[in-house]
């Protein structure tokens, strides 16, 4: 397809998003000469190549007129026939960033990054490393040196890595020494570039035995996080562990293998895997959370099937009243204990879904408890049992004449129920009830009514 | 140009696609999605794939695990490391780097922010002093150094424009981003977050006022608006302490009042014609304090609630030193009525940090309740705060706050919101760290706190780096250097607004330019680091 230039400057300033636009007369950065041109001679930081000028490139990458440009025509690789293309011509004074590199061989880390022209034709990330025999590109007379050198076998280490890092030929495979393979991984974490140590890890996860690599990267700080951090993003779970339980780091096994369960939807299949997180080396604190996670879960199941079969059967009639919005499954504790109070609130001790228990099972300090029960029994209207929960010998431990600390947020729950000025009254709280008028609207009529029990005779306040 | 969605690419009469993207595996299934469902029936179409700011070989191995490699007739980078926001402020938009950084050692962001710094002095020449705390500063100083050795080319004969670059490590102080922001910017990004310079705002209040209009046509689509400092009123209000605002708003309203009013006061043509000439830029300045004016009401109204308060007076009694080693009321309340669990998070790293790690007893305190009450799964977020240093036990049971708060002056009991005097206005009292750092390295230097920054994590250190003799350049009195001063693990609008502040002191001395691997909040960060399933 063949956009006139004139055609093209339209599309592109006519698009949705007006941004940057390539020919910017007005740049102000196009007239810093000085800069210009020390941004164009920049080398190392721009993948340029041993050519000292800027040349045309064509869009596959090739310098027109290069050797290796009329070999990868010859080669028939006629997947790349961009006479058609414009090329990317910038005019602003970064052009030298937007120069492509060129292009290579199979044999390189750019082989995995290099476009393919017949799909379907790339090999696999590691047959790429591999040593598989060249094409035969004749070496043609007065090729220049720096191509020629792209298919000889001698690069030290230190020049491997620097040509990985700009996307060059290199064969990691003559590195076959255990020694060779740990200067390569030397220089390459010297270079700090996260892609070529990748690379050069990955050649040394295929080539070395676990345990040589193990006990290598043990030493080699840098290197050894990079592999993990690596094992994480691929998701190679096993050897991540493996490399765990080698390193002796018992709590990020731990926390690594129960990690896991995050990607597990199936509940009971979350379930059974939770189960295998007990025991493995977590502190004493956190041990107990994930048994009680497991404890949790476990319960969870058995209340969701039970309750989901209530509810279609239609015959409870707390379910009838107030259907359920939400599966019970995989929600916090606190979440489930308010469930519980809320759907399951007389139930003996014996069930799994009765407060109690879970109050019992998993230790639930009695302020929480109450505090949770209150909100559900308040939520439900059963003032009743509001009263019952104020009137316990347990409620907070406090004697009925001082209020006690958090009795804010006693107040804070009635008042999000509307709970009526009445309950107040019943409970001939005044403190309570003074609480809760600071919490009403000024001049409302919940206000009036509080005023007017306030300054009533007729009721024997308790505090 | 299009934003990368899933399912199948919009239609468009094009042949080629280009795709633009960071080197994120999430990224490159959107992309697997896209190309596989393109219409068979349809011209076949060309992709690309442009890795910014740099290709990555697990992307590239992810696409060809989808099936997709082949697609690519063209793979390549680029590098696009530092973003201008501003005229002063210049960003790489990293979100993994402090996590990258902190938590895994992974030091690719680094080796970025390097070649950000080398790209930034082949414009504005060669930095003549480097400055550094940290771990990761040392690292990014080491990187300079040896690409600059590398750099065969010519000698950079540009004058210098910086006289100095500071890089701070993020982790030297933790306890500024966990605060809540308290300049207009700032307090917008807690909100509403700021993207790439844009915030979205509920449309309610910018909805315009027609007559006779029965509220039929409100918009339901958040109103956009771009926020940097080619806005004039912006720039005025922007670094100002929100209490500070109001004043500047009203002002501005009398001045544009008296401006449109003028038009009685012109009575020749020549009168008339220069004020209809003024009127698109009068207008733009109605338009512009209507958005600010609504702004403000939005968030005056997050500001005057009770929680708000609640929440600051907990925040600066930590931050001056009350009652960190004990379990506070405030935040079991936030607990047991399940706010936000990043805003419960931000608290207690807030109290962790002020305290130099809690008492174990406090501690497992608080990671019981927000287990029991937000889910057990949050054990892996705690355990990745507890590594960065966030929320941890104290340990050898010493608490190194105090020293560092009153060596540095980081508390101001008298901070003075409407015309500030010191940078503790933009917490209205907590002077940020960081920005404390970097004011004293200018006066009177770091040898004058040595005792301090040895109890800072990670070395501080100094590097010279030589220029040809004709370039060197000795500031004439009164002239103020430039110093850049690079965060490493993310910066907040209120870091900046504070620098900014010292930039126009009368007799300051030096001017700041600013840049980070991303602008970031509390909020931003601690989400971050939170695990999340694959």
């Amino acid at each position: 397809m063949n956009r006139t230039k004139g055609d093209e400057e339209e599309y592109w300033n006519s698009s949705k998003f007006k941004a940057f636009t390539f020919d910017d007369e007005d740049d102000e950065l196009s007239q810093l000469k000085e800069s210009k041109r020390a941004v164009n001679s920049l080398r190392d930081f721009v993948d340029d190549d041993d050519d000292d000028d800027l040349e045309r490139v064509s869009w596959s990458g090739e310098p027109v007129g290069s050797i290796s440009w009329s070999i990868k025509e010859t080669a028939g690789n006629s997947g790349s026939s961009h006479e058609g293309r414009e090329q990317l011509k910038s005019r602003n004074s970064f052009s030298s960033y937007a120069q492509l590199p060129k292009p290579t061989s199979t044999y390189s880390l750019s082989s995995f990054f290099r476009g393919r022209t017949r799909p379907g034709s790339f090999q696999s990330l590691s047959d790429a490393l591999s040593d598989t025999p060249a094409k035969s590109y004749a070496p043609e007379l007065g090729r220049p040196k720096g191509e020629y050198r792209d298919y000889s076998n001698d690069w030290s280490p230190s020049d491997t890595v620097r040509r990985l890092r700009k996307g060059k030929v290199c064969s990691l495979e003559r590195f076959r020494s255990l020694q060779d393979k740990l200067q390569l991984l030397e220089e390459a974490v010297s270079m700090h570039d996260g892609n070529v140590i990748t690379a050069v890890l990955i050649f040394l996860k295929r080539t070395l035995s676990k345990e040589i690599l193990f006990r290598e990267l043990e030493v080699r700080q840098v290197a050894l996080r990079h592999l993990i951090h690596f094992l994480k993003e691929i998701g190679d779970q096993k050897l991540l562990l493996d490399l765990f339980r080698f390193l002796d780091r018992t709590e990020e096994l731990a926390l690594s293998h129960y990690r896991e369960h995050l990607n597990i939807q199936d509940p009971d299949k979350r379930k059974e895997f939770l189960k295998t997180c007990i025991g493995l080396p977590f502190s004493a604190e956190d041990s107990a959370h994930i048994q009680d996670h497991y404890t949790l879960l476990e319960r969870q199941i058995i209340i969701e099937a039970n309750d989901r079969h209530l509810e279609s059967a239609g015959q409870t009639e707390i379910f009838r009243k107030h259907p359920r919005k939400a599966s019970i499954l995989n929600m916090p504790l606190v979440t489930t204990l308010f469930y519980s109070c809320f759907y399951h609130y007389t139930e003996a001790e014996g069930t799994f879904s009765s407060p109690v228990n879970l109050k019992k099972t998993f230790k639930i300090p009695d302020k929480q408890y109450v505090l949770t029960a209150l909100a559900a029994r308040a939520k439900l209207r059963a003032w009743n049992d509001v009263d019952a929960l104020f009137t316990t010998k347990n409620w907070l431990g406090y004697t009925k004449k001082r209020a006690p600390i958090g009795f804010h947020r006693v107040v804070e729950i009635l008042h999000k129920n509307n709970a009526p000025v009445q309950t107040c009254r019943d409970l001939k709280d005044r403190q309570q009830l003074l609480a809760y008028r600071s919490k009403v609207d000024k001049g409302s009529a919940e206000e009036e009514k509080i005023d007017a029990l306030l300054s009533s005779s007729q009721i024997r306040w308790k505090n | 140009m299009f934003t990368l969605k899933g399912n199948r690419l919009p239609a468009a009469d094009v042949k080629n696609i280009i795709f633009f993207v960071r080197p994120r595996l999430e990224l490159m299934d959107i992309i697997a999605e896209n190309v596989l469902s393109e219409d068979r029936r349809g011209p076949t179409r060309d992709f690309h794939i442009l890795f910014v700011p740099r290709r990555s070989l697990l992307c590239e191995q992810r696409l060809k695990d989808l099936g997709v490699l082949g697609s690519f007739i063209h793979r390549e980078e680029y590098s696009l490391d530092l973003i201008p926001f501003d005229g002063d402020l210049l960003s790489m938009e990293s979100e993994g780097a402090f996590k990258e950084c902190y938590l895994e050692g992974d030091q690719t962001s680094l080796y970025h922010a390097a070649k950000g710094l080398m790209t930034l002095q082949a414009l504005y020449g060669t930095i003549p002093q480097i400055f550094g705390k940290g771990e990761c500063a040392r690292q990014v100083a080491n990187m300079m150094i040896r690409m600059k050795r590398e750099f065969t080319g010519s000698q950079n004969s540009i004058f210098p424009v910086f006289d100095n670059l500071l890089l701070l490590d993020r982790n030297v102080d933790l306890l500024t981003p966990l605060a809540t922001q308290l300049t207009y910017e700032g307090l917008i990004d807690e909100i509403y977050g700021i993207q790439n310079s844009y915030v979205k705002l509920p449309p309610e209040k910018f909805a315009p006022k027609k007559q006779g209009d029965g509220g039929k046509d409100l918009p339901t689509e958040a109103k956009k608006l771009q926020l940097n400092s080619a806005e004039e009123l912006y720039a005025e209000i922007r670094d100002k302490n929100f209490n500070a605002v109001g004043s500047v708003l009203s002002k501005k309203a009398k001045i544009i009042s008296a401006a449109f009013e003028e038009r009685h006061n012109a009575k020749t043509v020549g009168e008339i014609k220069q004020f209809v000439s003024q009127l698109p830029h009068m207008q733009a300045a109605r338009g512009s304090l209507a958005n600010h004016t609504s702004i403000a009401e939005l968030i005056k109204d997050v500001t005057t609630s009770e929680d708000f308060f609640d929440k600051l007076t907990v925040e600066q009694e930590f931050m001056s030193g009350i009652d960190t080693d004990k379990v506070n009321n405030y935040i079991e309340d936030c607990i047991a009525q399940k706010h936000s669990l990043i805003k419960v998070l931000r608290l207690v790293c807030l109290q962790s940090v002020c305290n130099s790690g809690l008492k174990q007893k406090v501690l497992d305190y608080y990671k019981r309740e927000i287990l029991q009450t937000y889910g057990y799964e949050h054990i892996l977020t705690l355990h990745n705060l507890e590594k960065a240093g966030l929320l941890k036990p104290q340990t050898g049971g010493r608490n190194n706050y105090p020293t560092i708060r009153k060596t540095l002056r980081l508390w101001m009991d008298d901070v003075n919101e409407q015309n500030p005097t010191d940078i503790s206005y933009v917490y209205s009292g907590y002077a940020p760290l960081s920005v404390r750092l970097a004011q004293l390295l200018s006066r009177p230097g770091w040898r004058s706190i040595e005792e301090v920054l040895r109890i800072l994590p990670g070395p501080h250190f100094e590097e010279r780096q030589p220029l040809p003799t004709g370039l060197q350049k000795k500031r004439q009195p009164g002239e103020n250097r430039v110093t850049l001063i690079f965060f490493l693990g993310g910066v907040t609008f209120a870091e900046i607004a504070a620098l900014r502040f010292l930039s126009q002191l009368e007799d300051g001395g030096t001017e700041y330019v600013i840049a980070t691997t991303k602008l970031m909040n509390g909020t931003s960060w601690i989400e971050a680091l939170m695990e999340k399933p694959f």
